[in-house]
């Protein structure tokens, strides 16, 4: 009578697991939902905080590199350009931030119910994308500001949102499952997340890496995320280092799926270790 | 019928690391000891690899189980501590993989090991119904259809928008066990959810469980409490050590299971824990015996119907605790209560750290001729349970000597009292 068939067997992950996790899509909302619910609760400012903290990173990023150091902007605002790429980098990092707590944090129903547990480092990085778009808020906000106008190439933006996505969910996924074995992740993501933020290109543009190391450079994953944005961006002025572009695609396309893999391979065993 | 549950040599094991202190490894010894093994896999290539390793035991807390479930069967997993009955119900449940075996499920199935689980202190109560009912896997259209019927049975509606750490525990778990109990899948896994709340709402929930199981729903019901399997299922799995020792209807598994707990309990109306067994309770307060005492004061299993039944209750307090209510059930063989009676007002208000004894008598010409469990219960009322309810002893009410000649000594109804009747003439 019944359409649902369910075998358990030992070692074997379960072959309607993708199913499962259409099944509970809902929890992904619900889990997002919770986050961004909880988050600024008993917070004096809310949601404001959303779009200060990106604001901040872009003024202090404008005067250090943009004024005092005087690097290069290929005649773009310095604000435009350095907010263009702490875009992404905000997304990942916190990311990364969130994914890599967020199966301890829900250690509670990793021990008292079943649901597929990919649900809750993705719907960490769904919350992280929710403050992403507030922030393409501001973004729009400043190239209105400064009348910049985008060319065509915006259109191809989602493209790049794809590529950060799957870097994010990625890494984290890996992040997430280590830290449940090893709390020692606890202390390694934000040394991942503050020296990202000085060896990607968020404060600079990637021109002003010497072209003999630019491809060394693109092992970064993050650097070809970045560029692919400032790309779409911020116009013609832009040129993509495109060997490089290619080499940072192919580390993140391995990265969301080992991602993927890793905690597929680990997740039934949450429970006993957690 | 078809099967809900097939279940093939099932085992599941756990390793017991036993020089480690910290409870999470550190990456450190991981590395050290990736490190050695390889080391020492370099110096014998042909020794076993991982096997022998001295830090690490082999626990098994399944070991071949097998049974079937029919649709509709109201199953019934009773054991000791410690027999792997949670294990059971994690692996049916998938939150846990089994280390050997294959089981085969057919039906939409739900688990309830923990009422709340998923509850957020920082939101709303109505908010805390949608999440709740998304991780035990209902959908949201289904949660907002029943949200009335819920709130209803909650008695929470009047702090919807309160969030739930300010609720007190009580009404966190009644809100937690409304949602829970309006789950409806075929296949529904129950942990011992009830021993929480107070008596009053505890009664409540095991009506709605009662009706919930009616519905022609395959029940999965893991329970110390043997008078709520006995209410609740009509097959019951018997584990001991982590294997099935008998699978049959419940009446008789219930028997084997109270005739191995009858020689533990001490058949002599008396059960007494020490500080190698601790006694039930909690960190605030500990049973330390249960006693069935005869006019002349000495422990019994077996009374006569004309004598007296002093029930002493002995425990020790941890914690300075307020508003302490004992309780103590009679229930027939059954599992029919034959009554209730607490010590509302008579001394328990105000507890401090230290031992203490409860007493209570039943009058002569009072019980049935029958047998009868004794329940022993402690809360604050309407706040948290602090002893679990448990039947704890036994005892035998006998005719004893009989008043008339055509007195039956066993009369209809679950207790017979001398009314004291008295006839005269009105003309």
């Amino acid at each position: 009578m019944s359409s649902h068939k369910l075998i358990i067997e030992a070692g074997k992950t379960s072959k309607r697991y993708f199913r499962d996790v259409w099944e509970f899509r809902e929890l992904f909302y619900f889990l997002a939902w919770r986050d961004i619910l909880v988050r600024y609760k008993q917070t004096l400012i809310g949601i404001s905080w959303s779009v200060i903290r990106p604001l901040l990173t872009m003024i202090v990023f404008t005067i250090v590199f943009g004024r005092l150091a005087r690097l290069p902007s290929d005649g773009i605002p310095y604000p435009i350009l350095v907010f263009s790429a702490a875009l992404p980098w905000q997304f990942f990092a916190s990311s990364l931030a969130e994914c890599s707590n967020s199966v301890i944090a829900n250690a509670n129903m990793v021990s008292k119910v079943y649901f597929p547990r990919i649900i809750i480092p993705a719907s960490a990085v769904i919350v992280s994308f929710v403050d992403f778009l507030i922030s393409a808020v501001i973004l729009a906000a400043m190239m209105f500001w400064y009348s910049f106008i985008p060319d065509w190439k915006i259109l191809l933006l989602p493209v790049f949102i794809v590529i950060a996505f799957g870097a994010s969910i990625g890494t984290g996924l890996f992040l997430s499952a280590l830290n449940v074995r090893f709390r020692d992740f606890r202390y390694i993501v934000p040394f991942i997340v503050q020296f990202g933020l000085y060896i990607s290109p968020v404060g600079f543009s990637s021109n002003i890496i010497p072209e003999r190391w630019r491809l060394l450079y693109s092992l970064n994953p993050m650097v070809g995320v970045i560029d692919g944005f400032r790309w779409a961006l911020l116009g013609g002025n832009i040129d993509i280092y495109w060997q490089g572009f290619g080499l940072s695609m192919v580390l993140v396309f391995f990265l969301f799926f080992a991602g993927i893999w890793y905690f597929r391979k680990t997740e039934n065993a949450f429970a006993d270790i957690i | 019928m078809c099967t809900a549950i097939t279940v093939e040599n099932l085992s599941k094991k756990y390793i017991i690391a036993h020089q480690l202190r910290e409870r999470h490894p550190a990456l450190r010894d991981a590395i050290t000891n990736n490190a050695k093994r390889v080391f020492r896999r370099l110096r014998h290539p042909l020794g076993g690899f991982d096997t022998d390793d001295p830090q690490h035991e082999k626990f098994w807390a399944l070991k071949d189980i097998n049974f079937d479930i029919k649709k509709g069967d109201r199953i019934g997993v009773i054991g000791r501590n410690g027999a792997g009955k949670s294990t059971l119900l994690k692996i049916l449940s998938r939150i846990t993989e089994p280390s050997s075996g294959r089981i085969d499920i057919s039906g939409r199935i739900a688990s309830l090991l923990e009422v709340g689980t998923g509850f957020h202190p920082e939101l709303t109560g109505r908010e805390n119904i949608f999440l709740n009912g998304a991780v035990l896997g209902m959908k949201r259209v289904e949660i907002k259809r029943k949200f009335d019927e819920i709130v209803a049975f909650a008695q929470t509606d009047k702090f919807l928008d309160t969030p739930v750490k300010r609720y007190s525990s009580g009404m966190q778990v009644r809100l937690a066990f409304a949602i829970a109990a309006h789950l409806e899948p075929e296949i529904l896994l129950i942990d011992e959810v009830l021993a929480v709340g107070d008596l009053g709402f505890q009664k409540k929930c095991l009506g709605k469980m009662n009706e919930v199981t009616r519905h022609g729903r395959t029940v999965f019901f893991v329970s110390h409490n043997i008078g709520m399997v006995r209410i609740l299922c009509n097959k019951s799995i018997l584990l001991t050590s982590g294997k099935i020792t008998q699978y049959d209807d419940t009446q008789d598994v219930v028997e084997t299971y109270l005739s191995v707990h009858k020689t533990e309990m001490g058949s002599n109306g008396e059960i007494c824990w020490s500080k190698e067994t601790p006694g039930p309770g909690c960190d605030d307060i500990r049973l330390l015996s249960i006693r069935l005492l005869n006019n002349a004061g000495t422990a019994a299993s077996v009374f006569t119907k004309d004598e007296i039944i002093n029930i002493e209750i002995a425990y020790e307090v941890y914690r300075k605790l307020s508003g302490v209510r004992v309780h103590v059930t009679l229930t027939t063989e059954d599992g029919i209560v034959a009554f209730t009676s607490t010590n509302h007002g008579k001394g328990t208000e105000e507890l401090m750290p230290g031992k203490f004894r409860s007493r209570a008598t039943i009058p002569h010409d009072f019980l049935n001729v029958k047998t009868y469990y004794v329940k022993v219960y402690f809360d604050v009322p309407g706040i948290r349970a602090l002893v679990p309810e448990d039947e704890y002893l036994f005892f035998k009410c006998d005719p004893g000597t009989p008043k008339g000649q055509f007195v039956s000594p066993s009369q209809a109804g679950v207790i017979a009292p001398e009314l004291g009747w008295s006839n005269e003439s009105i003309t």
